[in-house]
């Protein structure tokens, strides 16, 4: 270890016992025992929500028994370590141009002279368009599978003279060859032994190749060169995957090679076709592969050539022809980035797909192909490739932002317990997938770049239980990683778990009995609430003055105490109001038992809800933690009193979408200084004033829940509400957290989305953090990322658990840089900008006006579509409208947010309900706000077993999608509509008596009863099927949503009616003739 | 050589101008370490928001003074900062105290340069008009 460059600063310095030679001998390192790799105290929650992995007695780290699915790094001893080690050079320069990870560079040694030169030459390929490699290979009968992502290490582990080249060749020689015996040795090791030649290290010929990575479904042949050239086309044309690699902007490789004999037999081929005007790209492409190879190989080599020029011909013919209109290099572009077709909005009537909306896949180059990026639930930008310059960004007209869901609930979440967190000494960063290692002792930052040390402790792999290679440990393995923090991350010893629930007690609330549901609930969930043996508890109720309870340890029963000095509140005694869950278990049972009978009839009408907080917060304010408040009625006395607000008539109701005071919001921000959040129940069937009380749970990092028009008696409510609140109650909780998100230099955040605290320009004060609430944020690119290939971003959630352990949660997204506007539309995430644009749109119908709001959503719509259409250069106009893959749902989207409650330009949308749904377009995760933004819409009354998922041996039924559009619904049938928060079945009035019977158990369309919230358990294999489906959706949502059971002649059909969002009504426009509003504004 | 009432004035606009200059400064120096994360946007914004009335006050004050004296091209230079000021102050967030700056939106990319150019701005037209000031009170001292 380098002397000068001991640990980083605040890092125990290593003891001795961490010395590799020491420990190594019996393999069992002495510090073994304090990494433990394993989650340390399990509860409940964490039992749920990742699979954690224990050290068995046997060795320290070994893959968990039983875990479906290893953890990512799991992996890694599948992938053989020697040559991997061997292959490891020593250090390279760090300011190599291209940044390739020096691991792969330094396999340049091995190479033949002109390869092994440093990549040369960028400026003379970065202008030309990667135009279609597949296309050489048009005649394709091969079964490759191009469906499927390609096989991993695809081009991340080429060939070593590949290096920084473009990534494209290996991919399509590497198709024909089945990747991955392209790649590096190292990796695929088996198929590649060490002492192979260097040249040989290009296992294609072999057909045993690639046992760990092919493609299963690739007959192994002998001859591998002439079967095999056909394979790819099918591969890139429809695989965004493959393109990931197709980084042309990247240095290449080593134009010396071109001048090799080999070269020569190539030319022919790219010469040709200069004429068909897609060569020169080709001609980058394939010299180097050919030339690569041609060293070693040289008979294959002239066999293959004529492979090339052949079909490329040909798939020029067939590609003109079909496109005559389009550019070439457009074409160009349309194939290699995958599924770049274009569709015609005005011809496609069933543009929205039958199967969920997949995110777009990131497609990183070579040499992080085969590292895990971060799962698009958690972490989602706008755009899978960020533009290079502010000015392509600005052209391509889509908004850069970034979604994260920071606090999942994850299947499998690796967890790490060690002495040094290794992380950037510049800026911070915590180690990741996707930095590069200079060599084994050192690692240069993916953020800011610096070079820094790699700790001892970091050479061992936990795993594999080997030492020396840190590339294996889960932190380089894994972009979603868990940390349990040393004693640094500490400013105060971690806090309990600290649970106040504050109840409001006037007429009005107690009217609408949701006081004996919430407290018969919390009776049930006492035991399930998160924390450990330190947990407290507290209640206070309000109407016009405060009740505090006193649940001392000695006494007999709880103790009330009214304070009715609203405008200068304090606690009427020092302690006993905040007590400890365990050791008063009794006392809180009884407690609950009783309020609700306490306040039968309390004729009281006002609220104090200011004053109520403001008690809370007294009470909250040493330890912090969680405030829960139920509120009915408008705040009418004390402090935070307001006066119910109209809009005077006036159509435009952005003053109400704001706050009257501040009060809340102050206090808030009080709340969060304490690390005290407060969680808002509305319940309220008046106004009242969300858009000023939701300040306390938006400025603490707190969540909204509205049930507007509550009442007990109704089933629906109060099924609505109990799930609702059992969730909230049991779902995991993060205390006193902080998320600070960190972008490559050059990207900057611009502006946050979500309820918090904006601490600094990175930093988030997130006083509670719960796996339901998502953020946002809008970037901004403030230099020109041209010299780089990648950028990441690095969402890092400090927090303390609710045992009272303090952990950090770190996600890193990478994503490749486009250099121009048809590669960023084609690499948008239509989802993700709808997420960000319902975030923005919040913002701007309150600084501006609701129907600003509404034009800027159209204006989205037609500027991404003219910049697609002048992208394509488009000759003639009239020829539809066309969008690109990518995109081609956002018009759909735009429709469905033009008609969302938060947008709706109608009146009779009550402000609550408004400012409500715009608080959910804040803080929702993606997932959760997609559905409630254009809801799902299934058949229910044709489910079949195809296409169906099988989970724990339960089949489930997977039916198609459809518009939401009455023409989609067949009079004969039933149909369910999934809005996230609901589902509902509506019968349709023709429904065949024989399915009804089946399904629903009613022997006609009229024996349906009025009101049905559940599904009839029938013994038939429909009924079956029906109902697992539904269960399914129901669990696939953090808490199960109430059904609802609709005829088509029931007075409740409007509550299904109103979400086909496609159709005309009276106050918006179909999504046709939104589409042919569209076609008049796109030039 | 005479001491006129616009010498006076100009007197009292070239001492609260200087005011004006140093309420400018820390405009900027306090918008600057917002940027730079070394401070806490509720603490900037609580040692920011008092000082808004009085700077506010400081300009009308001495404009008061050039309308009584009659120096109407000082005062036409200082008209469109008076009409900035009154609807900058009437279009800021809603808060129960006196100031402009709200600690949860302060800290957006877009409010936070749009504070610190207001501040640049301010700062060389304060400068500008010392300068202008000072030849004003010169003039009008022994013109008169």
């Amino acid at each position: 270890m380098d002397p000068q460059a001991g640990p980083p600063p605040g890092m125990p310095p290593f003891s001795g016992p961490a010395r590799p030679p020491m420990t190594l001998p019996n393999g069992q390192p002495p510090w073994v025992q304090q990494q433990q790799f394993s989650a340390p105290p399990v509860n409940g929650h964490h039992n749920q929500q990742q699979q954690q992995m224990r050290p068995p007695q046997s060795g320290p780290y070994p893959p968990p028994p039983g875990v479906n699915g290893p953890p990512p790094f799991m992996n890694g001893p599948q992938k053989p370590p020697p040559q991997f080690q061997n292959a490891r050079p020593s250090p390279v320069p760090v300011d190599s141009p291209n940044r390739n990870s020096p691991l792969m560079m330094g396999t340049n040694k091995d190479v033949p002279g002109p390869f092994s030169g440093p990549p040369q030459s960028q400026a003379g390929f970065q202008p030309r368009p990667p135009i279609t490699m597949q296309q050489p290979f048009p005649n394709s009968q091969s079964p490759f599978p191009g469906q499927g992502p390609p096989p991993p290490g695809v081009g991340s582990q080429g060939p070593p003279y590949l290096q920084g080249g473009p990534p494209r060749p290996p991919l399509n020689l590497g198709g024909p060859m089945q990747a991955p015996p392209m790649g590096m040795p190292p990796f695929s090791g088996p198929a590649s032994p060490p002492q192979a030649p260097p040249g040989a290290n290009i296992q294609y010929t072999s057909p045993s190749g690639p046992p760990s990575f092919s493609n299963p479904n690739q007959p192994p042949t002998s001859m591998p060169y002439t079967s095999t050239p056909s394979a790819p086309p099918a591969a890139p044309l429809n695989q965004p995957v493959a393109i990931s690699s197709a980084n042309y902007g990247s240095a290449l490789p080593t134009p010396a090679s071109y001048s090799t004999p080999a070269m020569h037999q190539q030319t022919p081929a790219p010469q040709q076709q200069p004429v068909a005007q897609q060569a020169p790209p080709m001609a980058n492409r394939y010299p180097p592969q050919n030339s690569a190879q041609s060293p070693v190989y040289p008979s294959q080599q002239t066999a293959r050539s004529p492979v090339f020029p052949q079909p490329t011909t040909k798939s020029m013919d067939g590609l003109t022809t079909q496109m005559g209109s389009m550019s070439v290099t457009q074409q160009g572009f349309n194939r290699l980035w995958g599924n770049m077709e274009t569709y015609d909005l005005m011809q496609m009537r069933n543009i929205l797909p039958p199967t969920k909306v997949e995110a777009p896949r990131v497609n990183l180059q070579h040499s992080f192909v085969d590292a895990q990026n971060c799962s698009p639930d958690i972490f989602r930008c706008t755009v899978t490739k960020i533009p290079e310059t502010k000015s392509i960004l600005d052209k391509s007209r889509l908004p850069l932002g970034i979604l994260i869901h920071p606090f999942k609930d994850l299947s499998q979440l690796p967890v790490i317990q060690c002495n040094t967190i290794v992380r950037c000494r510049a800026c911070r960063t915590y180690i990741n997938p996707f930095v590069y290692f200079i060599d084994h002792r050192r690692w240069k930052c993916n953020i800011c770049f610096r070079v820094n040390e790699l700790p001892d402790e970091f050479q061992y792999d936990p795993v594999s239980k080997t030492y020396g290679e840190p590339t294996r440990r889960p932190e380089v393995r894994s972009a979603t990683i868990e940390f349990i923090a040393p004693s640094e991350y500490m400013v105060r010893p971690p806090q309990p778990a600290v649970y106040l629930f504050v109840l409001e007690v006037s007429r009005a609330a107690v009217d609408t009995g949701y006081l004996k549901l919430v407290c018969d609930i919390l009776l049930e969930e006492l035991d399930n609430l998160p924390g450990d043996s330190r947990t407290q508890i507290g209640f206070i109720t309000y109407d016009s003055a405060i009740h505090f309870y006193e649940l001392a340890e000695d006494a007999q029963q709880p103790h009330m105490m009214v304070v009715g000095d609203i405008d200068d509140i304090f606690l009427p005694c020092p302690e006993n109001l905040l007590v400890n869950l365990h050791e008063d278990f009794e006392l809180v049972r009884d407690l609950l038992a009783e309020l609700p009978n306490k306040f039968q009839g309390n004729p009281e009408p006002s609220s104090a809800l200011g004053a109520a907080l403001q008690a809370s917060f007294k009470l909250m304010g040493s330890t912090g933690g969680r405030v829960t408040v139920f509120q009915v009625t408008l705040p009418s006395l004390g402090p935070g009193a307001l006066q119910p607000r109209t809009s005077g008539g006036s159509k435009d109701a952005s003053p109400l979408l704001n706050p009257a005071i501040d009060f809340y919001k102050r206090l808030a921000l009080e709340c969060s200084a304490q690390q005290v959040a407060v969680d808002l129940f509305l319940l309220n069937s008046q106004t009242a004033d969300l858009a000023t009380i939701s300040g306390i749970a938006r400025f603490s990092g707190g969540c909204i829940n509205h049930f507007p028009d509550f009442h007990a008696a109704s089933k629906l409510h109060s099924e609505q509400l109990t799930r609702c609140f059992r969730r909230y109650l049991t779902r995991k909780i993060g205390l006193e957290a902080v998320m600070r998100v960190r972008c490559t230099r050059g990207l900057a955040i611009h502006t946050f989305h979500g309820n918090f605290f904006v601490r600094s320009t990175d930093l988030l004060s997130l006083p509670n953090v719960s796996p339901d609430s998502g953020f946002g944020m809008q970037l901004a690119i403030e230099e020109n990322l041209s010299d780089m290939q990648n950028v990441c971003l690095q969402a890092a959630l400090l927090y303390t658990s609710s045992k009272g352990e303090r952990r950090i949660r770190v996600h890193t997204l990478c994503l490749p840089i486009a250099s121009n506007i048809s590669e960023v539309i084609a690499s948008a995430d239509q989802q993700c900008i709808v997420g960000l644009l319902t975030k923005m749109a919040v913002d701007r119908s309150q600084s501006s006006s609701l129907s600003d709001a509404r034009e800027a959503f159209i204006n989205v719509a037609v500027d991404v579509l003219s910049t697609f259409r002048a992208t394509q250069n488009m000759g003639g106009a009239g020829s539809g409208l066309l969008a690109p893959h990518s995109l081609r749902l956002l018009p759909l989207y735009i429709v469905a947010l033009l008609r969302h409650p938060a947008f709706r330009a109608s009146s009779n949308v009550r402000i609550d309900d408004r400012v409500y749904a715009m608080c959910q377009f804040k803080s929702l995760p993606l997932d959760s706000l997609m559905q409630s933004v254009f809801p799902d819409l299934y058949p229910l009354h044709c489910l079949t077993d195809e296409g169906a998922l099988e989970i724990e041996g339960k089949v489930i039924p997977q039916p198609p999608r459809l518009h939401l559009s009455a023409e989609k619904l067949d009079s004969r049938g039933l149909f369910l509509i999934d809005t996230g928060d609901s589902l509902i079945i509506y019968v349709l009035r023709n429904i065949n008596p024989a399915l009804c019977r089946v399904l629903l158990g009613a022997n006609s369309f009229e024996a349906i009863p009025d009101v049905m919230t559940e599904l009839p358990v029938l013994d038939n294999q429909d009924s079956e099927r029906m109902r697992a489906f539904v269960n399914y959706l129901k669990e696939i949502k953090p808490y199960p949503p109430p059904l609802q059971i609709i005829r088509e002649d029931s007075k409740y059909r409007s509550r299904f009616m109103q979400y086909l969002l496609e159709d005309r009504s009276e106050s918006s426009l179909s999504y046709y003739e939104f589409l042919q509003h569209l076609k008049t504004q796109v030039k | 050589m005479a001491f006129s009432f616009a010498a006076f004035s100009y007197i009292i606009a070239l001492i609260a101008d200087a005011f004006l200059i140093f309420f400018a400064i820390f405009h900027v120096i306090a918008f600057d370490e917002l940027k730079t994360d070394y401070k806490n946007p509720i603490d900037q914004c609580n040692s920011l928001n008092p000082l808004v009335l009085p700077e506010y006050l400081l300009h009308i004050i001495f404009n008061l003074l050039f309308l009584i004296s009659g120096e109407w091209f000082s005062l036409i230079i200082n008209v469109p900062m008076i009409a900035y000021n009154i609807n900058r102050y009437r279009t800021r967030p809603v808060m129960s105290g006196p100031g402009l700056y709200d600690p949860t939106s302060i800290m957006n990319a877009d409010t936070l340069t749009k504070c610190q150019r207001e501040g640049w701005i301010k700062l060389a037209f304060y400068l500008l008009s010392f300068f202008y000031y000072l030849y004003g009170m010169i003039y009008s001292l022994i013109s008169a």
